[in-house]
């Protein structure tokens, strides 16, 4: 059964970037802003996630929920300090403070605890589960659920709450919503909020899928997920969970067919093929509550 | 006449020297080494100018990103001069160690290397740790006439030219070669394991990765083996198991992941997630405690690899120095330490033999060594420089590295 075993990998790595894609999809819909320093959100809180695991000895829920906390805080001061000022700049200005931003974390984790990698703890054992011939660990099946309950939560948030319903009405116009009597700098700060949040939730989940975290680990997932929300139409939410799962499949696909170095060259020209072909994405055309 | 000569690159660094040793007023003592009008300074340093005392470069790496391989070869070493004047010295010349740092730097290696062959006048440098390290001392060992003995710098590269295939004449080692790693690995995988198939993942991105991996495959392949499985990875991959199912499909005897630990920890983890359960075989790449920690305890069992010696070696020879490494440094040496300590040897014997301190005989006595005993095997230096000797292979046993066996080259 190799080709459930091959899926299994590749729907594992699928909603990994589906969780940081949501990230980048959200923002870029309420603030028309690619924030490149997602990905080092996503790498903070696998650090965050190792610290409340290995130094609090926290078991892994409260480990997840205390890094979503942590990064969220994380992700409305990177807006309060870098970008809040910059909303009526040119949008490359704001481009490149992200990026300022993303190299800021990048090496400020590097000079607090070094560039060596980290070893998430077992949590789950060595358990191993087998389903019709393949094989898959119990915190495979676990992480899965985690991603499938955070997406299904922030959509329920999104449409189904006052500050999503806010969300809505800031991507959809500003300016109107804005004289409607929504506060928009709120609004921002809790898209950043939630985004963050699902980053750090995946950096927990990535490190206990991966083992290994290291300072600059957000680069490659960060830009994977960043095809990925491209791929699904960036500013959709369903685009970017299908566009996570799709471009984990695809990887995973290339891989099995024996082309394993070419990867990640996949990835990219798939971007440049949506970009091309089909700028709006799988989903971007027709939805309207985009943020 | 013994011309010395120094590139460009290190000449300011030759005319600060020579303005501080003038600051210090003939520093050295008055061995009247620094006049280049006197007769002394015709005959090449050491020996007559400095009697009963034979000075030997250190050029290590002690500080920056590798520190810790400069830093156990260095202990080796000056464990080795300690033990050879306590005996007496070799042949009743003491042994003076001149000990620089190269801070894990290319240009600084090359630096420290003028500094020692010219300014203080060694008969030898031991050094460096890494291959890099140690190709930036070809040229200036060549022109100064001054032999380089490197612990631990395994390319091929360093003692002979690759385009040309010529013997660098000064360059020399106490290690074996990369492609040498892969053979060793490929007889172990036919002869202990019983392999007849073999699959093997590659780093691409490194070049000695591709080595090991090439001689086994030569050697795997020559012997009747089957290579059912070639795949590749490069450098800060993480995610492996597409490629590993791939591989688990084909069912090799054997698996073959020549790379470093950061990788190859996740590779192991998750081959056996994957439920391959069959044997895995590496490099010295994989001598790292980080590697336990990637892959866990269970999950290395049933794996090997090769390296340049082993601690746990029951040979007398190995376990005196073991002793003596830890009784004064208080920690197990590694292989680092080890090939430190063969490389001050290696060289003690062909002072004696060369009975001098001239750089000169020094180098031709060390190409011409033949079955010296030294702690990481028997070694004889063939005709480009490199020690034919065994390399041990290692085994994890519930996360331990124990040693498994040796294997003679043919």
């Amino acid at each position: 059964m190799n080709w459930l075993q091959q899926l299994l990998n590749g729907i594992s790595v699928g909603s990994i970037y589906a969780l940081i894609a949501l990230g980048y999809t959200m923002v870029y819909g309420i603030v028309k802003l690619i924030n490149f320093a997602h990905g080092d959100v996503f790498m903070l809180g696998a650090f965050i996630g190792f610290y409340a695991i290995t130094v609090l000895h926290l078991g892994f829920i409260p480990a997840i929920l205390l890094t979503m906390a942590v990064t969220s805080l994380i992700g409305v001061l990177i807006e309060r300090v870098a970008y809040r000022r910059l909303r009526n700049s040119p949008r490359i200005a704001a481009l490149t403070t992200a990026i300022g931003v993303s190299l800021f974390i990048e090496y400020t984790t590097i000079y607090v605890r070094g560039a060596q990698p980290d070893v998430y703890p077992d949590l789950f054992g060595d358990r191993v589960i087998r389903v019709f011939g393949a094989t898959t660990r119990v915190d495979t099946l676990v992480i899965l659920l985690i991603s499938v309950l955070l997406m299904l939560l922030l959509q329920w948030i999104v449409h189904y709450t006052k500050i999503g319903k806010a969300m809505r009405a800031v991507s959809y116009d500003a300016d109107a919503a804005r004289l409607m009597g929504i506060s928009v700098d709120r609004t921002i700060s809790w898209t950043f909020a939630l985004g963050s949040a699902l980053a750090g939730a995946a950096g927990v989940i990535f490190g206990l899928y991966y083992t290994k975290i290291d300072p600059l680990m957000g680069l490659i997932p960060g830009l994977k997920a960043f095809v990925a929300a491209v791929m699904g139409g960036i500013g959709s939410i369903p685009g970017a969970m299908v566009g996570g799962l799709l471009l984990g499949l695809v990887e995973t696909g290339v891989s099995a067919l024996g082309f394993s170095l070419f990867r990640d060259a996949v990835a990219f020209i798939i971007l440049i093929l949506i970009l091309l072909f089909m700028p709006q994405g799988l989903f971007g055309k027709n939805v309207r509550e985009k943020v | 006449m013994t011309k010395r000569t120094w590139p460009v690159r290190g000449r300011w660094l030759l005319l600060l020297a020579a303005f501080l040793f003038v600051l210090a007023g003939c520093g050295t003592g008055g061995k009247g080494t620094s006049d280049t009008g006197s007769p002394q300074a015709s005959t090449p340093s050491g020996g007559e100018a400095a009697k009963g005392e034979v000075k030997i470069g250190l050029n290590l790496e002690l500080s920056g990103n590798v520190s810790s391989y400069g830093t156990s070869a260095a202990n080796g070493a000056e464990l080795a001069a300690e033990e050879l004047n306590k005996q007496g010295g070799i042949d009743g010349m003491t042994i003076k160690l001149v000990k620089q740092d190269n801070r894990s730097d290319n240009a600084e290696s090359a630096n420290v290397a003028v500094r020692l062959m010219t300014q203080d006048q060694v008969s030898a440098i031991i050094g460096a740790a890494t291959s890099g390290n140690t190709k930036a001392m070809i040229q200036l060992s060549t022109e100064n006439k001054v032999p380089v003995v490197s612990p631990t710098a395994t390319a091929a590269s360093v003692t002979v030219d690759e385009k040309t295939g010529q013997v660098h004449p000064y360059m020399f080692r106490a290690c074996f070669i990369d492609p040498f790693q892969g053979k060793v690995a490929a007889q172990f995988a036919l002869n202990d394991l019983k392999a007849k198939t073999a699959a093997v993942y590659i780093d691409s991105s490194s070049d000695y990765s591709k080595g090991l991996a090439a001689s086994f495959i030569d050697t795997f392949k020559a012997a009747g083996g089957t290579i059912v499985a070639e795949e590749s990875y490069v450098q800060k991959d993480t995610d492996f198991r597409s490629t590993l199912t791939r591989i688990k499909d084909k069912n090799p005897d054997v698996l073959y992941v020549p790379g470093y630990y950061e990788e190859v920890g996740l590779i192991i983890k998750q081959a056996r997630e994957l439920g391959y359960t069959g044997p895995i075989v590496g490099g010295d790449g994989w001598d790292s405690p980080t590697l336990l920690e990637l892959a866990g305890k269970e999950a290395l069992n049933n794996t090997f690899f090769t390296n340049h010696y082993s601690s746990e070696d029951p040979d007398p020879a190995v376990q005196a120095f073991v002793k003596a490494y830890k009784d004064k440094f208080g920690k197990t040496p590694d292989g680092f330490a080890a090939l430190g300590y063969d490389a001050m040897y290696l060289l003690a014997d062909a002072i004696k033999r060369a009975g001098s301190s001239d750089p000169e005989k020094i180098a031709q006595a060390l190409a011409e060594t033949k079955d010296l005993q030294l702690v990481t095997g028997k070694i004889s230096i063939d005709e480009n420089h490199n020690p034919v000797k065994a390399a041990a292979i290692i085994e994890f046993k519930d996360g331990k590295q124990t040693f498994r066996t040796k294997v003679q080259p043919e």
